[in-house]
């Protein structure tokens, strides 16, 4: 039995990181650049950017794979690097780890459509992928993967839970990301938080949960949603809000303040792992433990 | 005044009962099927049904029977898309469903587009659609042409990773009057910004009108960026575009 999944069965509240992509960009990375490749080029603002979380007090940070899928990585010509890549982001966020803090490797969407939804991805070709993936971020040493952002929870999400669970012997987070519709809460593909969370379940996830897409109001329905359907951990990694523009910059709204407030919310709708997503960073960490935790950390 | 009970197509007229809440959409629509000769209605019911061979061979039989192109791409195949538009807007059907039915679509417009471009019927209007400089994720965007193809747009697709130049270049070839692009990255959002600016500086500004979107762009993020609308789902892409169409054609003159 993993140590991760332990604790979280123990009634403890374990809180995960912050953004990636907000954080590299602030260091260097250029709009539209490959994340990835930095783990490579910059190994020291990946390592940086973990041990920043780390020093927040995250009991976790995720690595930086997210774009890490083959299909993803040959857009910017790296298709050859998967296995090169995955590694170097597990094993640097691995070296910023203090002892009992863990390491997700992180696996986004492929940015593809399976045939069997309308478009033109192969399943079985999408499964050796994330095997693929999944085997570089086990190769540099992650406690457990984290599928994330997903919208297809029958289909790239059960491969990918799958695949994982296939090519090692990992806990598997499975997170997916919601829109508000007409309607109400849906994936791309027309799943609800409690459609989804039964499927996720069925599929063999060790903790499922919600990350991006929406800000914290609407999470906070995401999460109670999910914990009627199910009795896996539930893991809520949140938006500081949605974007706007200021003076040419990309600004997002929420305030480590007002996100550490509302999160207890989170946390009483039923979230075992809490964080951030786009658009926070090491002080939204640093308010959420210190509300969540009463400021003992 | 038409009613719903004159749609000549049983399973269009649930349809729209069941799936059209909108008062003027309801009207619009029961005029627009009401008119239309039942075996196009029949194609109409395979596009929203998303059963691609039937379009196909629907499509065909009634351009062998004489009908007019025009007339079985209005009355039939976009007739068809009209209702699945408003489906998935309204979250009664999902991405899946939509790629059904525009593939469907395209079934359909395979026979109609040689005989429209043989008779010199010029389309609705001419649009350049991409994804922003540095941004890869072009699911949205696709999605919105299939919906704007299906519209009756002519759609010249750029693809990702656009550069303003790249843009502006096909606007020239093409004589667009129409740009549309797009963005998942917030990172990436600005080269919208930049893009429009890029216009200005060709003074190419005034004879395009450009049009936004992405799951992170707010109608507020595009007037900052100075675009002339904004969609916020791949079914108000196609709205706008049809009301900058009419700007377009308006203003130009040609």
């Amino acid at each position: 039995m993993s140590q991760f999944l332990d604790r979280i069965a123990a009634g403890e509240l374990l809180i995960s990181d912050g953004a990636t992509g907000t954080y590299l960009q602030m260091n260097g990375l250029e709009p539209g650049g490959c994340p990835e490749a930095f783990n490579a080029t910059r190994p020291e603002v990946v390592r940086g950017m973990a041990a920043a979380y780390f020093e927040a007090g995250s009991d976790m940070v995720e690595t930086n794979s997210f774009g890490g899928s083959r299909y993803m990585l040959a857009k910017y010509g790296h298709g050859d690097r998967v296995e090169e890549l995955n590694r170097l982001a597990a094993e640097l966020a691995r070296e910023a780890a203090p002892t009992g803090c863990f390491v997700l490797g992180s696996i986004g969407p492929t940015g593809e459509i399976l045939e069997e939804k309308g478009g033109t991805a192969d399943s079985g070709e999408m499964y050796d992928v994330f095997c693929e993936q999944a085997g570089g971020l086990a190769a540099g040493g992650v406690d457990a993967v984290c599928v994330e952002t997903m919208s297809d929870v029958t289909g790239e999400m059960q491969l990918a839970i799958r695949a994982v669970k296939d090519t090692t012997q990992l806990p598997v987070v499975a997170t997916l990301c919601y829109d508000r519709g007409p309607r109400g809460l849906f994936t791309m593909m027309g799943d609800t938080p409690v459609s989804s969370a039964e499927a996720l379940t069925e599929a063999g996830a060790d903790v499922v949960g919600s990350n991006c897409g929406i800000a914290i109001g609407d999470m906070i329905e995401v999460i109670a949603a999910m914990r009627q359907a199910t009795d896996l951990p539930i893991l809520a990694h949140v938006n500081a809000g949605i974007p706007r523009i200021e003076k040419g910059e990309i600004f997002y709204p929420d305030t480590p303040e007002f996100m550490a407030e509302q999160m207890q919310r989170v946390v009483e709708a039923g979230a075992n792992i809490i964080g951030g997503c786009c658009g926070t960073g090491p002080d939204h960490v640093r308010a959420f433990i210190s509300r969540l935790r009463g400021g003992t950390a | 005044m038409v009613e719903l009970a004159d749609i000549p197509n049983e399973f269009i007229r649930a349809e729209l009962d069941e799936f059209v809440e909108r008062e003027d959409e309801r009207t619009e629509l029961i005029g627009l099927y009401a008119r239309a000769a039942p075996h196009l209605l029949e194609i109409a019911a395979a596009i929203i049904s998303g059963r691609n061979e039937d379009a196909d061979r629907l499509t065909c039989e009634a351009l062998g029977s004489g009908t007019g192109a025009l007339e079985v791409m209005d009355d039939g195949l976009i007739a068809g898309m009209a209702l699945v538009g408003i489906k998935f807007r309204e979250n009664f059907i999902f991405v899946p469903e939509v790629l059904a039915c525009a593939r469907a679509m395209k079934a359909g417009m395979v026979h109609i587009e040689p005989i429209l471009s043989e008779s010199g019927i010029e389309p609705l209007a001419r649009v350049i659609m991409g994804t922003v400089k540095g941004d890869l994720h072009d699911i949205g965007k696709n999605l919105c042409i299939m919906l704007m193809r299906g519209a009756g747009f002519e759609v010249i697709d750029l693809g990702v990773d656009t550069s303003a130049d790249e843009f502006i270049d096909a606007v020239e070839e093409h004589t667009a009057s129409l740009v549309g692009m797009s963005a998942l990255l917030t990172t990436t959002m600005p080269n919208m910004g930049h893009t429009i600016e890029a216009f200005i500086d060709a003074d190419l500004r005034d004879d395009v009108k450009i049009m936004v979107g992405g799951a992170p762009v707010t109608l507020e993020f595009a007037d900052e960026m100075g675009a002339d609308a904004y969609g916020d789902n791949a079914v108000e892409c196609v709205e706008v575009a049809k009301r900058l169409a009419g700007i377009a054609q308006h203003r130009t003159a040609r």
